[in-house]
């Protein structure tokens, strides 16, 4: 009898399984269902994407080079005090490491990585190891001192010694324009050498200039299509819908055309007698031309959150607002925009999310002064090399962006996006 | 809107500069895309209207930078990566999408907004720190340089979209279906394919217009990883534009404006036949 398996008055089912356990069982198995179906793309995002982006930004604290190609040397300057030169072991354990490092042909990346800390380094390291391997025998420290004098200056050993671990903070230290001096103090740059700090400001100025320019823009075009009849704010969406569509590059192709000196408005401009023909105005490759390129293709992204909040809101509040008395820009003001200020968040936090990490716009059409500072990050990847430098700032953006992600998510809640 | 016959004169001025207001704004998002259609057919190399071209005179217009763009083997050849790459990773983004939609809008799904957040991240952390990881990434395992590497990139891009859309689709559902279909003895099989999946399909396809349309567009993760071979129009127009920018650029982007009109129109389509569906009026 499948009761006796249970107490009495407990409800079991047929085959006498009591009904909490088989529904907690059945639930079970509903939910490793779902599991299971979200199961390969989630491994797929995380091997392919998420372990990357850590990598990458994770590059902004690694520090194998010193640890890796001068062991004997790290060994050497374990116990090293670093008020005077070290002893005669850490001079021998650095030819054995130059004359290693050079065989293996990997003592370049020790150059370069102690030549981001102090420039000359890369000179000073390729030099000795170089003749380093001509070295008989000892006392190498007389000898290491005579190659180039660097290696009697404390200051550099210091700095291997502060290096010589698997982490570093100083590119970190780097991406916020400030340096660890000979004495291990943490000072600010020389100024023309300040210009992280500069230009994260710069960035975050121009989205945020980008986002007030798209809420005045968006705002009124928002109103109109919400609350024209539908057929006719069907068709105008198709004004709003076919620039966010169309290829980031055509639009930004589109503005060089355009703004550029020899282009349609200045030409328009000088024809008009505005201007004349010396007095062609710069519109492009600065910062006027990264905002205005950036603020069209990003427009869209304002006013389709804008509208889908304006659409819900009954035309009957402002009407009734009007019938009690209230003028129509009062009414309008504490009345409508109120009820709007969810679609005004959503938009903002989106263009503004967007436009922090803009790339292609800014390298085209940005010049000089538009620069963003994922630009900066792509020439750290892509001409200096300096990877770490790269994954430092990297981390930095990223910190930001996850930031104002967090709060629009806090606010608006991602799956309540809409788009199209 | 229309104005009320009683509106005084304030009003009216008000209404009229409204509506102006929003014209110029209407134009600035529309004018820039149209403005290089009939530039791409100038006849001279200058990237601005010529005197023969705003005295509409046929000798001011050509083909000339259509014939160039559709006799250069590089250009051909980058449409071919483009739609191919375009493609391949549209049908595993959706594929694999839809699944995690479907299984996420399930109530017993757990974690659910951690998994979210880790799906949609793609399209939140800005695109040159997903450029440079994925560089590292892909050389590490061999696929930089590669078809399939730039492929499982763009999947990657895609893939929120998509899960995007078939949620918002499937949080509109109404499961009372399903449960009467399976009381009417329906398998869960025929179930999935008879009920779920025609409901689901607009936003499908819509997802993957998305995800079409983020492949076919980009161009910083290209950069990236896209060897020589793998030149898409993106990189192609993307090179042009910072070397020597020449009207053949012109054209293209006037086939881009095309190409992203068919796809407005097929998603106008399909929103309103979804719409229909679901029992809502179209709007």
């Amino acid at each position: 009898m499948a009761n006796t398996y249970s107490k009495v008055g407990e409800m079991t089912t047929n085959d006498g399984v009591p009904l909490k356990v088989s529904l907690r069982r059945s639930q079970r198995k509903l939910k490793l269902w779902a599991f299971l179906l979200v199961a390969p793309l989630l491994v797929f995002i995380l091997v392919s994407f998420i372990i990357p982006v850590v990598n990458m930004t994770m590059r902004g604290i690694e520090n194998p080079q010193v640890a890796n190609i001068m062991p004997n040397v790290v060994a050497a300057l374990e116990n090293w005090e670093g008020t005077e030169l070290p002893d005669e072991t850490v001079y021998a354990a650095l030819v054995t490491d130059l004359t290693m490092g050079r065989k293996n042909k990997n003592i370049g990346k020790v150059a370069t990585r102690l030549n981001y800390e102090r420039s000359g380094m890369r000179r000073v390291i390729t030099g000795s190891a170089r003749k380093a391997a001509k070295l008989k025998e000892g006392p190498y420290k007389t000898q290491m001192i005579e190659i180039n004098k660097a290696w009697g200056d404390v200051a550099v050993w210091s700095l291997i010694k502060r290096e010589s671990g698997t982490f570093t903070s100083s590119y970190l230290i780097s991406s916020v324009d400030r340096k660890t001096n000979d004495a291990g103090e943490i000072v600010a740059k020389i100024e023309d050498k300040q210009i992280y700090v500069n230009l994260f400001g710069k960035t975050l100025m121009m989205s945020f200039s980008i986002t007030i320019i798209c809420i005045v823009l968006a705002f009124p075009i928002a109103y109109l299509l919400a609350t024209l009849p539908l057929a006719k704010s069907n068709l105008l969406m198709i004004l709003v819908l076919l620039p966010f569509w169309t290829s980031l590059l055509v639009r930004t192709t589109t503005w060089i055309v355009l703004l550029q000196s020899q282009g349609v408005i200045n030409d328009l401009l000088v024809w008009m007698n505005i201007i004349d023909e010396d007095g062609r105005l710069q519109m492009i490759y600065n910062q006027t031309g990264t905002i205005i390129a950036m603020t069209h293709i990003l427009l869209p992204f304002m006013v389709l959150p804008l509208y889908s909040v304006m659409k819900t809101i009954p035309p009957t509040y402002m009407r009734a607002a009007l019938s009690l008395g209230a003028n129509p820009v009062t009414a309008f003001i504490k009345v409508y925009i109120p009820m709007t200020v969810s679609g005004i968040g959503a938009g903002s936090l989106l263009v503004f999310i967007l436009s922090i990490g803009y790339y292609i716009t800014p390298a085209l059409v940005g010049g000089q002064s538009g620069l963003l500072i994922s630009n900066m990050i792509a020439y750290h990847m892509q001409n200096s090399l300096n990877w770490g430098l790269a994954g430092a700032l990297g981390f930095i953006l990223l910190v930001i962006v996850l930031l104002f992600y967090a709060l629009f998510n806090k606010v608006i809640g991602i799956d309540k996006m809409k788009m199209g | 809107m229309a104005i009320p016959t009683y509106a005084g004169k304030l009003e009216r001025t008000w209404y009229y500069s409204y509506r102006v207001i929003c014209t110029l704004i209407f134009l600035f998002l529309i004018l820039p895309i149209i403005i290089i259609i009939p530039l791409s057919f100038n006849v001279q190399p200058y990237f601005t209207f010529t005197p023969e071209m705003l005295s509409l005179d046929p000798a001011g217009y050509s083909m000339r930078w259509y014939d160039e763009f559709f006799a250069s083997e590089v250009w051909m050849k980058s449409i071919k990566n483009s739609f191919s790459v375009a493609i391949a990773s549209t049908i595993i983004a959706t594929t694999l999408g839809t699944l995690a939609a479907l299984g996420l809008s399930r109530p017993e799904m757990p974690y659910r907004a951690l998994i979210m957040s880790i799906l949609i991240s793609p399209m939140i952390v800005p695109l040159i720190i997903s450029a440079a990881g994925m560089f590292f990434f892909y050389s590490s395992v061999n696929l930089a340089g590669t078809f399939l590497g730039l492929i499982l990139a763009h999947t990657a891009l895609g893939i929120p979209f998509v899960v995007i859309t078939v949620t918002a689709t499937l949080s509109g559902f109404d499961y009372s279906l399903t449960r009467a279909a399976a009381s009417l003895g329906a398998s869960p099989r025929t179930v999935f394919f008879k009920i779920m999946l025609p409901l689901v399909t607009p936003g499908v396809i819509s997802g993957a217009l998305f995800a079409f349309i983020t492949s076919f567009d980009e161009v910083v993760v290209a950069i990236f990883i896209a060897g020589p071979e793998q030149r898409t129009i993106p990189l192609q127009m993307w090179g042009g534009i910072r070397e020597q920018i020449s009207p053949t650029i012109l054209a293209v982007a006037t086939i881009l404006v095309a190409i992203s009109i068919m796809l407005l129109t097929v998603l106008e389509l399909l929103r309103r036949r979804s719409e229909k569906q679901r029992g809502l009026t179209p709007g």
